[in-house]
């Protein structure tokens, strides 16, 4: 991936807050990451750590009210596209940006063939009449591996299995070739061969089409397979950033090594029970002013009370282009950095 | 589809001959006798005639299947002896009122177009009212549109149409002298004016159970779109691109519907239940008026033969609203 090359999405300090008779919850803190073109960008996190809400204020698929978009920018291209008319996003959504969401059983609408719902994008967007539209179906479904294409568009959701499924929602999030696809734990709901076989298919998927990609997940496992860059997030908060090599060859963030021990290693003792970090991910009630995950921390200082980090570069890169961390520890000297 | 369709139907024949004993045996019970029609002055050994015609001296289970092969096989040729001019039912004992001492049947079809016109427009407004109602109410949660649906909602429904239709009657009828009160059966439409006059008589007994329809048809497509609308495919084809209408007309409602249906088809019958009260305060010369009247003469053919038809619609349109909910939901056609 050259470096410096402009970016197909480029989001500035996104801040998502939900209105809630309990008062604000603060689900996403100031934001920031980029996309380059072609690159798979791995987003990790506990359940609840920020990733979705964070993705679908992107294209604004929150409900709102609840949500509210407080502040920043997501450019895609040279345009800021929180600021468009709804009518303009809805040219954007799934055109030029793909979603794929985590759970299959429910993501397909029941009651129309899946042949009706991978046309729509088609019909939608690409100026297609039916035959076309038709023929390109059976492409997409062709091209992630549905057998039979042909015969299953007639068929309806409920008579695919919840791989297939997965792989009916990858191609209407393909159809109209976008520039970014969003997979948000596409692989969660499903058992770990099925899973398998989903990282394969959008691995060869994005060679053939070399569309950039952000793969959403709370598995550092599948992220090692795949990506080339990864964000840790916590708290509504990007935690670390990093190449997927360096991050894990060198964690800085707590949080990202307390992660990396919960994933099972194959050489590992089978005895041995999974890992977990003690605690739960915070609910914000106010914009943080201490460090988020100073309750669950190891090796919080006084600073961490008082004080929320900011990402600082660990290289001579700018913040998200190298290796950055938000966190008051050293890890090289185990003192305040 | 057709297999689903066949078992549905299978299941709908021992059902309706349970009810027709039940309905038979319940109304049976009740205190009454043919003789009580018929003047004392008539002489016993007429009257013992009269008896024997009737089959009323035999036991309850001969009876019974007397009047089910009278229901099921001689009415049917008559109407068939009509349409074909044919004469397979001479000679054949119909069921026959004790009041009016004609086949009930043949005073069901002088009622029904009564009936039907009312029942039949009011269920079809109230319909075409709520659904929309509904989905906008929905799709526009705490608005003060739902609110305010919410509210003449629940006035449709907890206010008996009687009273309503008491109410009407007061204000429109006899202060404002818009409609007449009583309804003119006998009124044939063969002009523009007698066609409005026709509009203006039926104008309150509709209002008055579209109303009433409308509010529950209207409450259940609300909560059955709010449910749909927080589903994950809701979200799916809003990541298409596709315009808030697509997807509320065609996603959302396409799946609200398969509950509503149900609720729309089973609340055909009931409203002829509900209508028998509303024939009364507009004096609609109705099935319900029928009914009313046959229960007060003691004329129990008449009542046997009215329940029995009002559980062959309840069943009917329950096969119906099966057959609609399995056209709906492929998960259901499939299985
Ligand atoms: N509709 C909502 N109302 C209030 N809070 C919400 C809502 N949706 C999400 N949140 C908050 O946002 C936080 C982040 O949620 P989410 O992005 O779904 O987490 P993740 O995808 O990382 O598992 C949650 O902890 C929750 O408190
Ligand atoms: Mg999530």
């Amino acid at each position: 991936m050259p470096d410096g090359a402009k970016p197909v999405l480029d989001v500035r300090g996104l801040q998502t807050v939900f209105r809630t008779r309990g008062g604000d919850v603060h689900a996403v803190n100031s934001v920031s990451f980029h996309l380059e073109p072609g690159e798979l960008l791995g987003v990790v996190g506990e359940s609840g750590s920020g990733k979705s809400v964070t993705m679908m204020s992107l294209i604004g698929l929150l409900p709102m009210p609840p949500a509210e978009i407080r502040g920043g920018q997501v450019m895609l291209g040279d345009m800021d596209i929180l600021k468009v008319s709804p009518a303009q996003l809805r040219e954007i959504r799934g055109k030029r940006i793909g979603f794929v969401f985590q759970d299959p059983m429910t993501s397909l609408n029941p009651v129309y063939t899946v042949g009706n719902q991978v046309m729509e994008p088609l019909l939608r967007h690409m100026g297609l009449n039916k035959t076309q539209a038709r023929a390109r179906a059976i492409e997409l479904l062709e091209l992630v591996g549905i057998p039979d294409a042909e015969r299953r568009m007639k068929d309806y959701p409920h008579q695919f299995s919840g791989g297939m499924r997965q792989r009916v929602m990858i191609a209407i999030a393909l159809a109209c070739d976008p520039e970014v696809l969003i997979a948000d734990e596409p692989t969660t709901a499903l058992d770990v061969t099925i899973q398998a076989q989903i990282i394969e298919l959008v691995k060869d998927l994005r060679s053939k089409l070399g569309m950039a990609i952000v793969w959403i997940t709370h598995d550092l496992g599948v992220i090692a397979g795949i990506a080339d860059r990864v964000v840790v997030m916590y708290g509504g908060q990007i935690v670390e950033q990093a190449p997927v090599g360096e991050l894990f060859a060198n964690p800085q963030h707590p949080y990202t090594r307390a992660l990396l021990k919960t994933i099972p290693s194959v050489s590992g003792t089978r005895e041995k029970r999974l890992r977990v970090i003690e605690g739960q991910p915070p609910i914000l009630g106010a914009a943080p002013t201490a460090c988020p995950f100073m309750p669950r921390c190891t090796e919080a200082f006084a600073v961490c009370h008082v004080e929320n980090p900011q990402r600082r570069p660990l290289d001579d890169k700018r913040v998200g282009y190298g290796h950055d961390v938000a966190c008051h520890w050293d890890a090289k000297t185990g003192g305040i950095a | 589809m057709l297999t689903f369709t066949l078992r549905r139907l299978m299941f709908a024949i021992p059902t309706l001959l349970f009810i027709s004993l039940l309905i038979f045996l319940l109304v049976d019970l009740a205190p009454g006798s043919p003789m009580s029609q018929i003047p004392l002055t008539v002489p016993p050994e007429v009257r013992l005639k009269i008896m024997e015609a009737m089959g009323v001296n035999e036991p309850v289970m001969v009876r019974y299947l007397l009047w089910l092969k009278q229901f099921f096989v001689v009415e049917p040729l008559v109407l068939w002896d009509h349409w074909f001019s044919t004469e397979y039912s001479a000679g054949m004992q119909r069921i026959v009122s004790w009041q009016s001492r004609s086949p009930v049947m043949d005073i069901v079809v002088q009622r029904l177009p009564q009936t039907m016109t009312v029942i039949g427009t009011s269920y079809v407004l109230g319909v075409l009212i709520a659904l929309p109602i509904g989905i906008y109410s929905a799709y526009r949660q705490y608005s003060w549109f739902d609110q305010l649906g919410t509210f003449i909602a629940m006035i449709g429904f907890s206010v008996p149409t009687f009273f309503t239709g008491l109410v009407l009657i007061l204000v429109f009828a006899v202060n404002l002298h818009w409609f007449p009160s009583i309804y003119d059966t006998s009124l044939r439409v063969t002009d523009w004016a007698s066609f409005m006059q026709q509009v203006k008589q039926m104008a309150m007994p509709v209002m008055v159970l579209a109303l009433y329809n409308a509010a529950q048809i209207s409450r259940y497509m609300r909560s059955s779109m709010l449910e749909n609308l927080g589903q994950d495919y809701v979200r799916t084809a809003r990541a298409k691109g596709l315009t808030e209408r697509v997807v509320v007309l065609k996603h959302v409602v396409r799946n609200s519907m398969i509950p509503v249906v149900t609720v729309i088809a089973l609340g055909i019958p009931s409203i002829f239940g509900g209508a028998i009260i509303t024939e009364q305060v507009f004096r609609v010369n109705g099935l319900g008026a029928l009914l009313i009247g046959a229960i007060q003469g003691s004329d129990l053919p008449t009542v046997q033969t009215l329940t029995f038809i009002f559980a062959v619609l309840i069943v009917l349109f329950n096969l119906i609203a099966d057959i609609l909910y399995g056209l709906l939901d492929p998960r259901i056609r499939y299985d």
